[in-house]
């Protein structure tokens, strides 16, 4: 139900982020997704890798001196249509849940559906809608195959 | 009084000191301690000689002490509490008897009458009133002087401009940075001061300031600015001020006696030689002050000045002993920012301080290491916790500072005495 995502913290400076890839890439982790939120004052990096590559990358990541921090998202299939996300995002106002934040996987499925990560305030009720609306949620290992 | 004998002067502030040491040892206990410490009864205490044989005070003994502990008269005798930045959580007060705000308004008159001011004159007192005792300070010396108060408190520029332009302020009272912004913003709008304004002087104090800033305040608001010096522990502003020969300000020695000491050894200075600057107060009855070491560092001059005025001059300050840093005419210690840090669960302690003037305001920026603790991985949390830290300090500190969260281990660690503080002022 819940896939896992890695967070990072940077300070807003150039080249923070090219160091931080270049370190995960130099390892030779592949990101399956990747979002940044940037503030006057800080970043926080997210991304996805596949599961068997989350203990290298926070490894590397905490020996390199970064602050970073295992969580918990959703992954919800989205048909890669006009409104498809709009439809998705209804089900969620409609729960009376918020978005967090929310971004969307470098690749598609083989169905051609597309992947949205989601944070909402609320990660166990989300589930049950969806559950109840028919929006797939990608697995941890369905992720990994993507 | 200002224009006394200083042999007669001399002989008035012993009779004086001796009278205080002798209230100190017999109502306030630290004193009474301290000196049967250091082996001094009051008797031994007769003229101005003597002072070197007391216990020095500093601002650490404020906060041990407070609120009340080192009252010399009855609390029912205290009519005011005024008060600042400590060195660490707590605020230090100092509680004045109708004695002490009497001489503390006596001090700030004879401050704006060497500035020129009279009772025809209309004083714009923009100092915060409040704690800070730079707006009471102004207001009690107008208030005695019998001119016109204008208690604009600090801030609202706009205001301050159009009660200045259409009341007619003859004298302004601010710290000397507001006073450039103020003068700044007077010619943004197109106000010319020798036109459309009438002020002709401005008793600027609380902050340390240049010869350059005096020079761009007098152009920009075409008035005489004139230095004063003061602080919460020995009255308020007015312990010295500048006439309108501005060089050096003129110390109320009928009211405190001034030394300057080597501040390693304690050791009395002669005038002319820079060092730390100690006042013992000799008239004050609420919370007199022995031998206190404000870290300002100056020289003094007993000099006769071109004015007539036969009290010793203070030079301006150079520097601290210590590191406070005045910052928008708040005294800051970089103790109080990491006390917030280290009460702030899952917070590093490592901090660095960046002081700048921008626009003739002082800014601070506060560099603290991002932790386990403070990360998430939502930007609201991580704003929360920025947030908290930056109103933490400024309920302790008393200003606004900018959080800016860095990366860890990029503050750097020092063995010895770590630098705190970036002071990029040019002052």
């Amino acid at each position: 139900m819940f896939i896992k995502q890695i967070s990072v913290f940077l300070e807003n400076n150039p080249g923070t982020l090219r160091e931080m890839t270049e370190l995960l890439g130099k390892g030779g982790i592949d990101l399956l997704a990747l979002s940044i939120a940037d503030t006057q004052n800080f970043g926080i990096v997210r991304v996805i890798v596949h599961s068997d590559q989350i203990d290298s990358a926070m490894k590397l990541l905490k020996e390199g001196g970064y602050i970073a921090k295992i969580n918990h998202v959703i992954c919800a299939a989205v048909p890669d249509r006009p409104l498809g996300l709009c439809e998705l995002l209804a089900i969620i106002e409609q729960a009376g849940l918020s978005v967090e934040y929310m971004y969307s996987f470098l690749r598609k499925a083989d169905n051609g559906s597309a992947h949205m990560i989601l944070r909402l305030n609320d990660g166990q009720k989300a589930a049950q809608v969806f559950d109840m609306k028919n929006v797939s949620m990608l697995s941890q290992e369905e992720v990994d195959k993507l | 009084m200002e224009c006394i004998d200083r042999e007669e002067l001399r002989k008035l502030q012993g009779e004086r000191l001796a009278a205080t040491v002798k209230r100190e040892y017999e109502n306030v206990p630290m004193y009474r301690a301290r000196m049967d410490a250091a082996g001094v009864k009051p008797e031994d205490i007769r003229s101005v000689d003597d002072l070197k044989y007391l216990p020095f005070m500093e601002k650490t003994d404020l906060r041990d002490y407070y609120p009340f502990q080192l009252l010399a008269s009855p609390k029912k005798d205290i009519v005011r509490i005024q008060g600042s930045s400590g060195t660490t959580g707590k605020p230090i007060v100092s509680g004045y008897t109708r004695n002490d705000v009497d001489i503390w308004s006596e001090m700030m008159a004879r401050t704006l009458t060497a500035a020129g001011g009279t009772d025809e004159d209309i004083v714009q007192v923009a100092y915060g009133l409040g704690l800070f005792t730079g707006g009471f300070g102004a207001y009690q010396g107008a208030n005695t002087i019998g001119a016109m108060v204008l208690p604009m408190s600090s801030g609202n520029t706009q205001r301050q401009i159009m009660m200045m332009k259409d009341l007619g302020t003859t004298i302004l009272c601010c710290t000397p940075s507001y006073a450039t912004y103020l003068g700044e913003t007077i010619r943004d709008m197109g106000i010319d001061p020798k036109r459309d304004l009438k002020l002709k002087a401005g008793c600027f104090g609380a902050e340390p300031w240049t010869e350059e800033m005096r020079q761009k305040i007098e152009e920009l608001l075409c008035i005489d600015a004139c230095d004063i010096y003061g602080l919460t522990e020995i009255a308020g502003p007015g312990v010295s001020f500048e006439c309108l020969e501005k060089h050096g300000m003129h110390i109320n020695e009928d009211h405190v006696i001034a030394e300057i000491i080597n501040p390693a050894t304690g050791e009395q200075l002669p005038y002319g030689t820079p060092g730390e600057l100690v006042f013992t107060t000799i008239t004050k009855t609420g919370m007199p002050m022995m031998r206190y070491r404000t870290h300002d560092i100056c020289t003094l001059t007993d000099e006769k000045c071109e004015c007539g005025r036969t009290l010793a001059r203070m030079g301006r300050i150079t520097g601290r002993t210590d590191d406070m840093l005045v910052i928008r005419g708040v005294n800051v210690f970089p103790s109080q920012i990491e006390s917030v840090l280290v009460g702030a669960e899952g917070v590093a302690p490592f901090y660095m301080l960046i002081v700048d003037r921008i626009n003739n305001s002082d800014t601070l920026e506060v560099q603290v290491e991002m932790t386990e603790d403070m990360f998430s991985d939502t930007v609201s949390h991580v704003e929360n916790v920025r947030k908290y830290i930056t109103d933490q300090i400024k309920s302790v500190v008393g200003i606004a500072s900018k959080v800016k969260l860095v990366a860890p281990k990029s503050i750097p660690r020092s063995e010895g005495k770590a630098k705190r503080v970036i002071d990029n002022r040019k002052l």
